[in-house]
């Protein structure tokens, strides 16, 4: 591992600014979703109470956990379909300068799945896809919605952990419009603004084509991509306008931007736990849980990055480097163990290591899944940890909401598998912890190795599975791992090396990005309504404490033991070895 | 092994002789209850048995942990009798043997921890079943009203008496069945049931009227009505619980197994998948060690000891002669916030005593003293008693006066309208000398009636002594001779038991509130619960103002543990989270509460408590102590399973243990035997000190969850050492 102040600074920088930024986010979420008053109600209210007209909600209707899960099912089928039914028929629907074809089936399906779970993995190269109405009306539209889900779903499961009586956790039509309509288009338009401010397009031209320094002609895709770029950082969608992602210069254009862009990842997730101590009437609650993550993005982001900057110590050897050679004595030496200047394959030069691997650490710890690198590229420990932290169901800071409901659960399991040993039924916000809670609990944490180790066992074996695969040997395993746990995790960020747009690939992709994210939600949103109707009891000096850094502790250890742990066997033969193999000289 | 509800009625038949059961009487009085030493030969025989006979897949099919193993215990069986004939893993024959043996190990390990358990539940109910009898009963015909000695009775076998029958048992007879005595007094031997062989007074009326199958009149004669048909006495009862014979698993266990069962899914699940990755990177792991490394990842320590958990608690609760309904009443002991404690017996001493005289209006300390002492000498009550010792040492008062010499007293008794007691000395000729000592009020009255002044000094006397929450006793006197007058007052002090503040202030550190329960006014109340160091106090209770603190408390989240006796006592008992009867209450009592306490003890309920927290903290020790045993045997068996596809995994072989197989078999064998070193954790429980929540999670987390880490690092080296050691590897 070799670390570079470069590396760390930065580091430490956007985890002062995620501070920072933390209660303001989380206090905002409240007003709108608890306190109903925010800046913009005068204005917003009006047009908010109009859908409710039309669409005939009662704002003041209560549902319980099942009408909430319901409502959120209807409402994401209805957008799946829609989805697909526009990407089937994009070709014969306006605004489509290139005069795209419509999808076919696999693909579209893929698609929509991907972008109706906020998975938003991309099977196809946007740009040469899809066309203008699909990009904006089709895949934008689930960009804000499937975030705003994400995150009511949290607000609706923290509602169930904190409510004193009765059974009610909001009303999912009321949180969504709320969402959408406070939350995501005030500030995209902003964010969208000052994407357009340092460069990004915004535009329903068709494509341009351009004389190059050299001579050379190309065409220069554009579109309305400052919109888009907004929307899929700020609701951690990742889904790109380009193939390359955020590591197009017309979507990430400067390193103001990818730090926006950036921080817009965990605006949310660490938001929502400030939401969340705010709420259980306990701010220490939230700080704790916030603290956990914290170690466990912070030692991602240290490891991932000691991990680049060292690069592929083989190339150290055969004298290939891409860093000025240091004269001592009478030869030129370079960094014995490390690859000089660290591994820069599959890096914008314009971000470097350092904006590289914290990105990836950022996109993988939050369900984004946008990328400014390639992660394929990385060194095997360097990929690994990305990939080590979607298994772990993107807790750290979490998105928008997925994650945060995915913490809750690690933190009633780590109540109950500690908290006997204060001598009392475990409790959380003086909550028991009873058979229903850990019932679903232990179902929610059976879903992600289930998709991600039966789908990858399964390709692995299969021969078309196999000739997929750009690398033999354990990178190619990491490659198989990497597309499910990023499927399931409804992260879509890519490791590459895969050439997935295969019937076989886009129909199991499909399959585990629905289970990854209905098969978690649904129990956890039971979790919910198990504790929304449960007595408080009081909080005394023999109540478990579920503060402080002792429980941030307790939680960090269960998520590593009972989450982390099921993956080493295939990590072993994937990363794990080929770090091992690198380093004695043989790399694939 | 108890004769059922529905079995026939066939009158004049002899009960049939059944197993486990004498068929004479029992005539020995029982030691108290000694608790069983862990390793009872006679126990760990029955036990080793037991295991083998417990690997009945049908009876494993419950615990899904060990069931897993013994599916895996199988295949590698199967696997095993392949290599006898398949040439191809027939090198591997003796390390498949080893591994499969040791998972069979494994498998009776756990069976053996539970059948333990149930043994030293059994040698318990053994004891008790001794009690039994099969006594004849002598039935009154229905309808009979009036009661005398050799009055005509059929008689009957005790089995076949049912609800509402009414026998009469006399001094030599065993109760057949429990009941309530509506006619008569006698003294019982209760030995049986409670292991105290002096015997207890039993009468109809009142709270004391319960009597239990099993235990014998030594003097007089009652008549009882039968209140239990046959097989759901209370001895029935207490034997089935003991036996653990149909043991409910409790809420907390289920969720348990649950997150047992999901986490030995996940582990099915990496296992299984692991190996189409193996056969993709070239070379597919055997058999053997991917069960190996299944068994090794599953949670089967706390699978294993969990049910032996369960039973062994209610193991503790019986040691401490305390008997729970059920194992749910256990555990929700574990969770009590609130204990309401009644004052006298439980932080009094039963009795007040006489502390001071305090004489008023010119009288002096020894007037009061000697007229004191006069009223109390024929006065029999520890009160009474009391102030006679205090006249007599402290005041130097003759115990023999001069007008008992000279004249006849006659002892007026207290009664609850007079609220007063005292003397009447005859003095020959003269009118007699009235001394009478009581409630302030009632003695002013008395008093008042006789023309007696009220001194200034007494109301700020008797409030003093009411404000410091003694009781105090007027005492006037009104002689002939003199003019009547009011002497002084008696401080009656009400005694806290040694300890109490100590022990109300750990459960306090626990997180438990106490709260006083007495009769007592608020005044009276308030200074014993500040002597005494209780949190809170309910002055003048009721059983309507007790029942409803205890709904106030649970409405606000807590759970509430309560002991109580009496008839009226029972819907409170019922209403509380944990209600403990005590065994001298009435039925009623002891049908409401979900615990009866055999010694009638009330200060049980402070154990009672921590046997329930000690429950809840050895299962979650254990499950702890479980899971972060992974992390070791990750370690262990990965490199193991791979290392002859990729060399470089020898790397993670951080223990540098000697070859993969001893690798995979040390790890298998710290598993087996680590359950066998836990079964004493798991029956004695781990220990439980009072201290707040936080630190014991910390000195928890660091002695199950750091410690359950490492140790097995160590504890597989060391195997994998001894193995190399034996050339087994």
């Amino acid at each position: 591992m070799t670390f570079t102040f470069n590396g760390l600074a930065q580091i430490a920088v956007y985890f002062g600014l995620i501070v920072l930024l933390t209660k303001p986010v989380g206090l905002y979420l409240n007003a709108v979703f608890e306190k109903k008053n925010t800046w913009f109600e005068r204005v917003l209210h009006p047009v908010e109470r109009g859908f409710y007209w039309v669409s005939g909600v009662k704002e003041d209707e209560q549902q319980d956990w099942k009408a909430y899960t319901v409502a959120m099912l209807i409402f994401s089928v209805a957008g799946l379909l829609l989805l697909y039914a526009i990407e089937r028929m994009q070709g014969v629907l306006p605004a489509n300068p290139q005069n795209f074809a419509g999808l076919d089936p696999a693909l579209a399906w893929n698609t929509a799945v991907s972008f109706t779970t906020n998975t938003n993995w991309q099977n196809y190269g946007g740009e040469t896809t899809m066309s203008y109405l699909t990009q904006m009306l089709g895949l934008a539209f689930h960009n804000f919605t499937s975030a705003a889900v994400g995150i009511v779903l949290a607000v609706a499961v923290i509602r169930g952990f904190v409510r004193r009586s009765g059974k009610s956790l909001g009303n999912f039509w009321v949180d969504l419009t709320r969402c959408i309509l406070y939350i995501l288009l005030p500030i995209c338009v902003v964010y969208a603004l000052f994407l357009v401010w340092q460069g990004v397009p915004q535009t329903f031209n068709g494509y341009t084509p351009v004389t190059s320094l050299e001579g050379f002609k190309q065409t220069l895709a554009l579109g309305p991509v400052a919109s888009q770029e907004a929307i899929k950082m700020l609701g951690t969608n990742g889904g790109g306008f380009f193939n390359a992602n955020s590591a197009h210069p017309f979507e990430n254009p400067t390193p103001f931007t990818n730090l926006i862009e950036m921080l817009s990842i965990f605006t949310f997730g660490a938001g929502l736990l400030y939401f969340f101590g705010k709420v259980a009437g306990n701010l220490k609650i939230g700080w704790s849980l916030f603290g956990a993550v914290s170690f466990l993005f912070l030692a991602g982001a240290v490891i991932t990055l000691g991990a680049e900057q060292q690069g592929n110590p083989l190339l150290a050897t055969v004298h290939a480097t891409n860093a000025p050679l240091v004269q001592i004595d009478q030869g030129y030496h370079e960094y014995a163990l490390a690859q000089p200047g660290g591994n820069m394959e599959g890096k914008e030069t314009r971000f470097g290591i350092a904006s590289s691997t914290l990105f990836a650490t950022i996109t993988t710890d939050a369900s984004c899944g946008a990328i400014n690198s390639w992660h394929d590229s990385f060194t095997p420990i360097g990929g690994m940890i990305p990939m080590l932290n979607i298994a772990l169901g993107e807790i750290v800071f979490g998105g928008v909401g997925s994650g945060h409901y995915g913490l809750l659960m690690f933190a009633i399991l780590s109540v109950f598998i500690a908290g006997l040993m204060v001598g009392r039924t475990p409790e959380y916000l003086g909550k028991k912890i009873e058979q229903q809670e850990v019932k679903m609990a232990s179902i929610a944490l059976l879903i992600l190795p289930l998709s991600i180790l039966c789908f990858s066992a399964f390709a692995v074996v299969y021969s078309h599975g196999v000739s997929q695969i750009a690398n033999p040997g354990p990178h190619g395993l990491s490659e198989i791992l990497y597309l499910y746990t990023s499927s399931t995790g409804n992260n879509g960020s890519a490791f590459g090396g895969i050439a997935a747009n295969t019937p076989f690939y886009n129909w199991t992709g499909a399959f585990a990005m629905l289970v990854g994210r209905f098969g978690f939600v649904i129990p956890i949103m039971a979790l919910g309504g198990a504790l929304a109707g449960k007595r408080i009891a009081p909080v005394g000096p023999g109540t478990l404490p579920t503060s402080g850094g002792l429980f941030a502790a307790l939680v960090v250890g269960v998520i590593l033991i009972v989450g982390a742990l099921t993956f080493f066997p295939a990590y072993a033969l994937g990363p794990i070895v080929e770090h091992l193999l690198m380093l004695s000289g043989k790399s694939f | 092994m108890t004769p059922s509800v529905d079995q026939p009625l066939v009158t004049g038949d002899a009960p049939k002789p059944q197993k486990g059961r004498i068929g004479r009487r029992q005539t020995t009085v029982r030691q108290p209850r000694q608790s069983i030493s862990l390793f009872e030969p006679k126990i760990l025989g029955r036990a080793v048995v037991d295991s083998f006979k417990k690997l009945d897949p049908r009876l494993q099919a419950r615990n899904p942990v060990m069931f897993v193993v013994e599916v895996g215990s199988v295949v590698t069986s199967i696997e095993f009798l392949r290599s006898l004939v398949d040439s191809s893993i027939s090198a591997d024959r003796g390390f498949i043997l080893t591994v499969t043996l040791w998972l069979w190990f494994t498998v009776i390990f756990a069976n053996f921890a539970e059948a333990m358990a149930e043994g030293r539940g059994k040698a318990q109910a053994d004891t008790l079943r001794k009690a039994r009898t099969d006594t004849l009963a002598k039935r009154l015909p229905a309808g009979t009203t009036t009661y005398q000695v050799g009055m005509a009775a059929e008689s009957v076998a005790a089995p076949q008496l049912r609800k509402g029958d009414l026998v009469l048992v006399e001094a030599g007879d065993a109760i057949p069945s429990d009941g309530e005595i509506i006619a008569g007094v006698a003294s019982v031997d209760e030995s049986a049931i409670t292991g105290e062989s002096a015997p207890v007074i039993r009468e109809s009326g009142g709270d004391r009227s319960a009597v239990t199958g099993g235990t014998k009149v030594l003097s007089d004669w009652i008549i009882v009505r039968i209140t239990a048909d046959p097989g759901s006495t209370f001895l029935d009862r207490m034997i089935a619980l003991v036996e653990g014979a149909n043991r409910q698993k409790t809420p907390n266990e289920i969720a348990l197994n649950i997150l047992l069962a999901v986490l030995t899914i996940i582990f099915l699940l990496a296992v299984v998948t692991l190996e189409p990755f193996a056969i993709y990177s070239g070379n597919p792991v055997s058999i053997t060690a991917l069960v190996a490394l299944l068994v090794c990842l599953i949670p089967t320590t706390i699978g294993g000891l969990l049910s032996s958990i369960g039973i062994a608690g209610m193991d503790r609760m019986v040691q401490r002669n305390v008997l729970a309904t059920s194992g749910r009443a256990v555990e929700a002991a574990g969770d009590v916030d609130v204990l309401l404690l009644d004052k006298t017996g439980t932080i009094t001493l039963g009795n007040r005593m006489a502390s001071e005289f305090i004489p008023v209006g010119g009288a002096s300390a020894a007037d009061l003293a000697q007229a004191a002492m006069l009223s109390s000498i024929p006065d029999e009550t520890p009160e009474g008693r009391s102030i006679v010792v205090l006249a007599r040492d402290t005041y130097k008062v003759s115990e023999v006066g001069n007008d008992v010499q000279t004249g006849a007293m006659t002892f007026i008794p207290f009664s609850a309208t007079t609220r007063m007691s005292g003397v009447d000395v005859g003095a020959n000729g003269h009118a007699p000398r009235e001394i009478r000592k009581g409630a302030a009020d009632a003695v002013i009255t008395w008093a008042r009636e006789r023309q007696a002044a009220t001194p200034a000094d007494l109301q700020p006397a008797v409030e003093r002594i009411a404000r410091a929450g003694g009781t105090p006793l007027v005492v006037a006197e009104s002689d002939g001779d003199a003019a009547p007058r009011i002497l002084g007052v008696i401080y009656l002090k009400d005694i806290v038991k040694q300890g109490m503040r100590e022990r109300f202030d750990q459960l306090r550190k626990m997180g438990i509130r106490t709260v006083m329960i007495t009769g007592d006014n608020p005044l009276t109340a308030k200074a014993i619960a500040d002597e005494a160091g209780v949190d809170d106090f309910l002055a003048q209770a009721t059983p309507e103002t007790k029942m409803k603190l205890i709904r106030e408390q649970q409405a606000g989240g807590r759970l509430v543990a309560m002991t109580g006796d009496g008839t009226n006592d029972a819907p409170a008992l019922a209403q509380a989270d944990v209600g403990v009867a005590m065994n001298t209450g009435t039925q009623a009592a002891k049908e409401a509460g979900n615990m009866v306490d055999l010694d009638s003890n009330p200060t049980k309920l402070i154990e009672i408590v921590e046997v329930g927290k000690q429950l809840l903290i050895t299962r979650g020790a254990l499950t702890t102590f479980s899971i972060a045993n992974d992390v070791a045997k990750y370690f262990a068996i990965i490199p193991a399973v791979f290392v002859a596809t990729f060399p470089q995994l020898q790397t993670l072989n951080v223990m540098g243990l000697a070859t993969p197989h001893s690798a995979i078999l040390s790890a298998v064998i710290f598993n087996a035997l680590i359950i066998i070193a836990l079964i004493p954790l798991a029956l004695r429980g781990v220990k439980y000190r009072a201290v707040g929540a936080g630190r014991l999670l910390r000195d928890n987390l660091l002695l199950y969850g750091v410690g359950g880490i490492i140790l097995p690092f160590a504890g597989i080296k060391a195997i994998d050492l001894i193995l190399a050691a034996l050339h087994l590897s």
